[in-house]
C-alpha cells in the first residue's frame, strides 16, 4: 500500500515537472484567433483572419494542427514562413527597404500638420485683415464718455 | 508665389508622382505571346532538388500552374496526367505548385497519380512574375523559351488541352521528335 501510494506520488510529482515542457516548449502556447491577426492569406492579400478562401481554410488546418502538437506562437510563424515564405507575415522585416512602410505615413502626418498650421495662419491674418475699423468717440461724446467713466469706473 | 501655394503644389505633385509611380509599377512589362517567359529556380516536388523551367529548353512545355486547394486544378490533372503521358515525347508537361502547403500538394500528386515534373513555388512570387491572376493557369512555351500561348483558367476537357498544345504536335513542332507527327 504504501509502495503504491509512494509510485503515485512520484507519477504526480513527475507530471508536474514534465507536463509544462511538452506544453509550452518554446514561450506560451498559441491561439488561433492570435495568429490569424498575425499572419497573411498566401493568395487573398489579406490578413488570414479576414479570408474564408479555400487556401485560407488549409492554412487555418495546418495552424489547428501545429497548436495541437503544443508548437508556440513563434514556432508555428517559423513553420508558415518554410511553407508560404516570409510574405506571410503580416508585419513587415526590419530591412531598409521596409523603412518606408513606417516613413511615409510619417511623412504624410508631418506634410498634413504643415498644411493645416499654414491654413490656420493664413486664415487668421485675414481674419485680421478683414476686422473693421472702429472710430472711437469724438468732441462732446469723448468729453461725456470721459466723464461717465470717472463717475463709475473703479 | 506665397508659401501656402508652393507646399500645396509640392503635396499634389508629389502624390500625382505616387500615382504615377504605382500605376507603372502595376502595368510591369507585360507577359504577351513571343515574350520570353520568366524562368526562377524552384524546389521540386517531391522535395529535395532544384528545378526551373530553363531544365526544359529545347523543348516544347506546357506548364500548368495549380494548388491543392484549387477546386479546377482536381478537374483537370487527369488529363493533364493522360496528356503528358501520350505526348510526352513532344511536349513536357511542367507542374508549378503555387501558394500550397506541400504536404497538401504532395497528397495531391499521389491522389491523381501524377508522373510529370513538379515545382514548389510557396510565396507566389514565380506565378507573380507569370502574371497570373489566379489558378490554374497554362503555358505553352516553345523550345526557345517564349510564349506562345497562355489559358487562364482550367481546360474544359481533354481535347482542349491537346488543341492548347497543336503549335507543339504539328509535325514541324516537335524539336524532339525530328519532326514526326
Amino acid at each position: 500500500m504504501r509502495t503504491a501510494f509512494a509510485a503515485l506520488l512520484a507519477s504526480i510529482s513527475l507530471l508536474t515537472v514534465v507536463e509544462p515542457a511538452v506544453a509550452e516548449p518554446n514561450g506560451p502556447r498559441a491561439n488561433l484567433p492570435q495568429l490569424e491577426e498575425e499572419v497573411m492569406c498566401p493568395v487573398c492579400g489579406t490578413l488570414l483572419g479576414l479570408s474564408r478562401a479555400p487556401a485560407a481554410e488549409r492554412q487555418r488546418a495546418f495552424i489547428r494542427g501545429l497548436i495541437r502538437k503544443g508548437r508556440s506562437e513563434d514556432q508555428i510563424k517559423a513553420a508558415l514562413v518554410a511553407e508560404y515564405g516570409p510574405q506571410v507575415l503580416a508585419l513587415p522585416e526590419d530591412e531598409d527597404t521596409d523603412v518606408f512602410v513606417y516613413l511615409v505615413p510619417l511623412l504624410g502626418l508631418i506634410g498634413g500638420a504643415i498644411l493645416v498650421l499654414i491654413a490656420a495662419i493664413s486664415w487668421r491674418r485675414k481674419a485680421e485683415r478683414e476686422l473693421p475699423e472702429v472710430e472711437g468717440p469724438s468732441g462732446p461724446e469723448a468729453e461725456r464718455l470721459d466723464r461717465d467713466l470717472d463717475r463709475f469706473g473703479p | 508665389m506665397n508659401l501656402k501655394t508652393t507646399v500645396v503644389t509640392v503635396l499634389v505633385l508629389g502624390l500625382l508622382g505616387f500615382l504615377a509611380w504605382g500605376l507603372a509599377d502595376s502595368q510591369g512589362e507585360g507577359l504577351e505571346p513571343g515574350g520570353e517567359v520568366p524562368v526562377e529556380t524552384l524546389e521540386t516536388l517531391p522535395p529535395g532538388g532544384k528545378g526551373s523551367l530553363a531544365d526544359y529548353r529545347g523543348q516544347w512545355v506546357l506548364m500548368n500552374v495549380w494548388a491543392s486547394w484549387c477546386i479546377p486544378c482536381r478537374d483537370e490533372s487527369p488529363a493533364l496526367e493522360r496528356f503528358g503521358r501520350r505526348h510526352g515525347d513532344r511536349v513536357t508537361v511542367l507542374g508549378v505548385d503555387t501558394r500550397d502547403l506541400s504536404t497538401d500538394a504532395l497528397g495531391f500528386i499521389e491522389e491523381f497519380g501524377l508522373t510529370y515534373p513538379q515545382l514548389r513555388d510557396p510565396d507566389g512570387s514565380y506565378a507573380d512574375a507569370l502574371e497570373t491572376t489566379g489558378v490554374p493557369e497554362s503555358f505553352l512555351i516553345s523550345p526557345s523559351g517564349q510564349l506562345i500561348r497562355r489559358l487562364r483558367g482550367p481546360f474544359a476537357s481533354a481535347p482542349e488541352i491537346t488543341r492548347f498544345s497543336a503549335p507543339a504536335l504539328r509535325p514541324a513542332g516537335g524539336v524532339r521528335s525530328g519532326g514526326a507527327g
